[in-house]
C-alpha cells in the first residue's frame, strides 16, 4: 500500500515541477499573443495582463504592412544560403570523413575553428570586403557572408554522416577506377537525404534568427531581413505594442513552423553542434 | 605511394572552394583584425587615408583603462557564470524529470526546446517588454505589475535598470540572465537526454537491488556517465554567452552606467557607431582570444584524441 502511495506521490512531484517550468517557458509567449491579438485601446501597461476586451487582427494586418518587403528578403538570403552552404558541407563532409589524407584532420580542425570564433573578430574586414567586391548592404552579399560562415557546421554534420558509412564501399570503387565524383554521386548522394534534412533545417533556422551579420551588413531598410526590422520597429518608441508584438509573432513563425513541424531534426542538428571525433 | 599522392591532390581540389573560403573569411580577417587593433584608426579620416601608423599596444593599454571595458569583462564573466550554471542545472533537472517517462512527456520535451528555435531579437523584444520596471512604485509595468496585482509589491526592483552591484556583479544583469537561461536550458536538457538513451536499463537496475537510493544512482552512476556530454554543453554554452550580441542589444542595450553591457556591444558602437576602427578591433581581439582559450583545447582533444 504504502510503496504505492509513494509512487503516486512522486508522480504528482514530477508533474507538479513539469507544469511549474512549463508555464515559466510560456510566460513570454503568452504575453506576446495575448498582446498581438489586442485591439489597441486595450494596449497600455496597466492592462498588461489582462485578457482582451475583443479579439483584433489589427496589430497583425499592421505589423505585417510593415515587415512584409523584409520577410520576402529573408526568404531571398535564406534559401539560397541553405542550399549552397548545405552542398557545399556535404562535398567537404564526403571528402573529409571517406578520402581521408595526410593532414586532412587538421584541415578539418582548421574549418571548424570558423564556427567557434566571435564573429566580431572577422566584422569590420568583412564589411570592408564586401564594399570592395561591391556587396556591401545587398542580399546577395549577405548569402555569401552565410554560406561561408556555414561551412564548419554543415562540414561537420555531414562528415559524421558518412563517417559511420564503411570505406570498403569507396574503397571497392576506387579499385573500379570511378573517380571521387562518380562515388559521390552513385553511392553517397543517394543516401544523404537525412543529413540534408538535418542540416538543412539547422541553416534554415540559423539565417533566418541571425542579426549580427544583418544589422552591419544590409544598411538600407529596403535590404534587411526580418531580424533587424523587427529590431528597429520594437526599438521605436512611437509604434504601439500590439504592432511590435505582432510582428514579433511574424518574425518568429516560420521557424517555429519548422520546430513544430520538422522538431526532431532540428535537434539531431542542435545535439550535432557538440564536435564528435 | 603515387596513386595515393593523386588522391591527395583530388580530395583536395574538392576541399579547395570552402578551403579558400574560410582561409580568407576566418583566418585572413582576423590577421587584418588583429592589424588594425594596433593602428591608430580611430577616426573616419585615418581610415580614409589608409596609413598604417603603428601605436604598438596603445590602443590594448587604453581599454585596459577604460571603466567601460572593465565593467565588461566583469559582466561577462558573471553572465557566463550564471548563465551556465542556470542552464544546466535547470536542463538536467528536466532531463531527469522526462527520464521518468511521464505522460504526455514529449509534450513537455517540446515546450521546454522550443525557445531554441526563436531568434534572440524576438526573445529580447518580449523579454525587455517583461522586464520593464515602469515607474516604481505608483506605475510599475510588466513583471512589477503582476507582483503588484498579486500583492507581492515587495519584489518589485529596477530589473534591467538598477545599478547597483555586489561584488561588480552588476545586478541589472539578472534580467539578461534569466533571459538567456530561459533560451538555452533545453539545449543541456536535449544532450542529457540523448545521453541517458545510452546508459543501459541493467547498471541501474543492479544498482537499485544493491540497495542504492535514485540520489546514490545519480551522483554515482549516471553523473559520471554523463560528464563529458556536459563538458561539451559547458563549452558550448560558454560559446553562445561570449556571443549573445543580438540578446542584450534588443533586450536591454549597455544600459544605464554599462550595467548590462558586454564586449560585443562596445565594440559593435566603437566600430560602427563612433568610427573607432581600431577600439574595436582590439576589443574583438580580446574576444576570440577568451574563445580560443576555450575552444582549442576542446577542438584538438576530440578531433585528434580518436586517432591515437
Amino acid at each position: 500500500m504504502s510503496i504505492v502511495k509513494t509512487k503516486i506521490n512522486r508522480q504528482i512531484i514530477i508533474y507538479a515541477l513539469l507544469v511549474l517550468f512549463t508555464s515559466f517557458f510560456i510566460l513570454p509567449m503568452y504575453i506576446l499573443v495575448l498582446t498581438s491579438f489586442k485591439p489597441f485601446q486595450d494596449v497600455t501597461v496597466s492592462t498588461l495582463w489582462n485578457w482582451p476586451t475583443s479579439l483584433s487582427t489589427d496589430g497583425f494586418s499592421r505589423a505585417f504592412k510593415k515587415l512584409a518587403p523584409n520577410l520576402l528578403n529573408s526568404f531571398y538570403l535564406v534559401i539560397p544560403a541553405t542550399l549552397i552552404s548545405a552542398t557545399l558541407g556535404s562535398l567537404n563532409g564526403y571528402v573529409l570523413a571517406q578520402w581521408k589524407f595526410k593532414g586532412s584532420k587538421i584541415l578539418f580542425a582548421l574549418i571548424l575553428f570558423g564556427m567557434f570564433i566571435p564573429y566580431q573578430s572577422i566584422l569590420f574586414p568583412l564589411v570592408q570586403f564586401l564594399q570592395a567586391i561591391d556587396l556591401y548592404g545587398s542580399i546577395p552579399g549577405l548569402i555569401l557572408v552565410h554560406v561561408v560562415y556555414g561551412i564548419p557546421i554543415t562540414t561537420l554534420i555531414f562528415r559524421n554522416y558518412y563517417y559511420e558509412v564503411p570505406t570498403v564501399l569507396t574503397e571497392a570503387a576506387k579499385v573500379d577506377g570511378a573517380n571521387i565524383l562518380a562515388v559521390y554521386r552513385h553511392i553517397f548522394f543517394p543516401i544523404s537525404l537525412p543529413a540534408f534534412v538535418v542540416v538543412v533545417i539547422w541553416q534554415f533556422t540559423n539565417i533566418w534568427n541571425e542579426f549580427l551579420f544583418a544589422v552591419t551588413v544590409t544598411s538600407q531598410p529596403a535590404n534587411q531581413p526580418i531580424t533587424v526590422a523587427l529590431s528597429n520597429l520594437a526599438g521605436s518608441q512611437v509604434i504601439e505594442w500590439n504592432i511590435q508584438m505582432s510582428g514579433a509573432i511574424i518574425t518568429a513563425l516560420p521557424t517555429l513552423l519548422v520546430y513544430i513541424f520538422l522538431g526532431r531534426y532540428f535537434i539531431k542538428g542542435l545535439l550535432a553542434g557538440s564536435v564528435k571525433g | 605511394m603515387k596513386q595515393k599522392t593523386r588522391e591527395g591532390l583530388i580530395s583536395l581540389a574538392l576541399l579547395s572552394p570552402s578551403l579558400i573560403a574560410i582561409a580568407i573569411f576566418v583566418y585572413g580577417f582576423i590577421a587584418r583584425t588583429v592589424q588594425i587593433s594596433f593602428l591608430d584608426w580611430n577616426s573616419f579620416l585615418n581610415l580614409l587615408q589608409n596609413q598604417k601608423n603603428y601605436v604598438g599596444w596603445s590602443n590594448y593599454s587604453d581599454l585596459y583603462a577604460d571603466p567601460r571595458f572593465q565593467t565588461d569583462l566583469w559582466n561577462t564573466l558573471y553572465f557566463t557564470l550564471f548563465f551556465i550554471i542556470g542552464s544546466i542545472a535547470i536542463g538536467i533537472l528536466l532531463a531527469m524529470l522526462l527520464n521518468e517517462k511521464p505522460r504526455g512527456g514529449i509534450i513537455f520535451q517540446n515546450i521546454y526546446l522550443f525557445p531554441l528555435a526563436i531568434s534572440f531579437v524576438v526573445t529580447g523584444t518580449v523579454w525587455r517588454w517583461i522586464f520593464s520596471p515602469g515607474t516604481l512604485p505608483d506605475n510599475p509595468y510588466g513583471i512589477n505589475l503582476l507582483f503588484q496585482k498579486i500583492g507581492l509589491s515587495s519584489l518589485q526592483w529596477g530589473w534591467f535598470t538598477n545599478t547597483n552591484s555586489f561584488l561588480s556583479f552588476n545586478l541589472a544583469l539578472i534580467a539578461v540572465i534569466i533571459a538567456a537561461i530561459w533560451q538555452y536550458s533545453g539545449y543541456t536538457m536535449a544532450m542529457w537526454l540523448a545521453g541517458l538513451k545510452g546508459i543501459p536499463e541493467q547498471l541501474i537496475e543492479a544498482a537499485r537491488i544493491d540497495g542504492a537510493t535514485k540520489w546514490q544512482i545519480f551522483t554515482k552512476i549516471i553523473f559520471p556517465l554523463q560528464f563529458p556530454i556536459t563538458l561539451s554543453a559547458i563549452i558550448v554554452l560558454a560559446h553562445v554567452s561570449l556571443k549573445a550580441f543580438a540578446l542584450v542589444y534588443n533586450m536591454t542595450g549597455s544600459g544605464p552606467n554599462n550595467v548590462t553591457d558586454i564586449p560585443a556591444i562596445y565594440m559593435f558602437e566603437a566600430t560602427f557607431r563612433a568610427n573607432r576602427y581600431s577600439t574595436g578591433s582590439s576589443i574583438a581581439v580580446v574576444m576570440l582570444l577568451m574563445v580560443g582559450l576555450l575552444i582549442i583545447p576542446y577542438l584538438v582533444n576530440v578531433i585528434f584524441k580518436k586517432e591515437s
